[in-house]
């Protein structure tokens, strides 16, 4: 089985980096980009019936820093 | 005082900690990041550089090797520790400092030296200062822009936990944060490298007092 985790700065945390892109769109012409996130996405190949909660324990503990960082399980 | 510097693949600031360590008497030994035994010491030293190549989050990965859960163990038993850089960001990885170390909000990589307010001298590491004086020492990282909520924040500053901060906040931390302690006093993370101001040759020896008095401190406990 394969999932997905996306892992993005929580809201209220200062995204540097999605600001710096943001700036660049407009320098691009793109008008209208109010605002620019920017996260990870890691893909994980796993042994049939790892459940969610222990790809959650795997976020928790490695994939995320959860002081700063959130994040999203897509189980395909 | 006995110390152990650790060695992460990728670490490039331990030697010159060894050295710092050993130019004021510390009888130090290296330990590979492998080693779930760290030994009897005193201090742990948690050495600057790219561990792991800064792969998913700076210290992240360093955070969960053995050498990580040896430390643990040794400040949960009352240990001392410094991370100085690198091992502020592993330090806060592990849990050991509250906050985490984001990418610089300028996004450049900072190499400079810079001016510094010991925020307290309430501690081992920073009591061979007077309080509130202003040193000079070196940064050179690219995610060293301290974070913390609202309430971690309140605390440190509330229990005088701050120990060091930036004169000119180049890096976008909060409330100007280039170090902090830990609950018990005993564990300094700091972004600034004194083990870098130690030797008159490079012109800067702002980071004895740091190491002097640990080592004072330390010998007699």
């Amino acid at each position: 089985m394969k999932a997905k985790v996306h892992v993005m700065l929580k809201n209220g945390v200062l995204d540097p980096q999605g600001e710096a892109i943001r700036h660049a769109l407009g320098a691009l012409g793109f008008d209208g980009v109010n605002g620019v996130r920017q996260g990870k996405v890691i893909e994980l190949d796993l042994a049939d019936g790892t459940t969610e909660a222990q790809i959650a324990d795997m976020c928790d503990r490695l994939l995320a820093n959860t002081v700063i960082e959130s994040y999203r399980i897509d189980i395909a | 005082m006995k110390a152990a510097v650790i060695v992460f693949p990728g670490s490039n600031c331990d030697r010159d900690m060894a050295d710092a360590l050993r130019a004021v008497g510390a009888d130090v030994r290296m330990v590979w990041h492998k080693d779930a035994d760290i030994g009897d010491v005193d201090l742990v030293a948690v050495p600057g550089g790219f561990s792991f190549g800064d792969y998913l989050r700076c210290g992240a990965i360093a955070a969960n090797s053995p050498v990580c859960a040896a430390l643990k163990a040794h400040v949960d038993r009352g240990g001392y520790a410094l991370g100085v850089c690198n091992g502020f960001q592993v330090l806060t990885e592990t849990g050991l400092l509250p906050g985490a170390l984001m990418r610089n909000a300028g996004l450049t990589f900072v190499c400079k030296t810079t001016p510094l307010r010991v925020a307290t001298t309430d501690s081992v590491f920073t009591e061979a200062y007077d309080a509130d004086e202003i040193i000079s020492l070196p940064v050179a990282h690219h995610d060293g822009n301290y974070f913390a909520d609202a309430d971690t924040l309140r605390a440190l500053v509330d229990t005088d936990r701050v120990a060091f901060t930036y004169g000119a906040n180049f890096n976008g931390s909060q409330n100007d944060i280039a170090g902090i302690l830990s609950e018990n006093r005993r564990v300094l993370g700091m972004m600034p490298h004194p083990e870098r101001a130690v030797d008159a040759a490079t012109g800067n020896t702002a980071g004895v007092s740091l190491f002097r008095g640990l080592v004072r401190q330390l010998a007699d406990a």
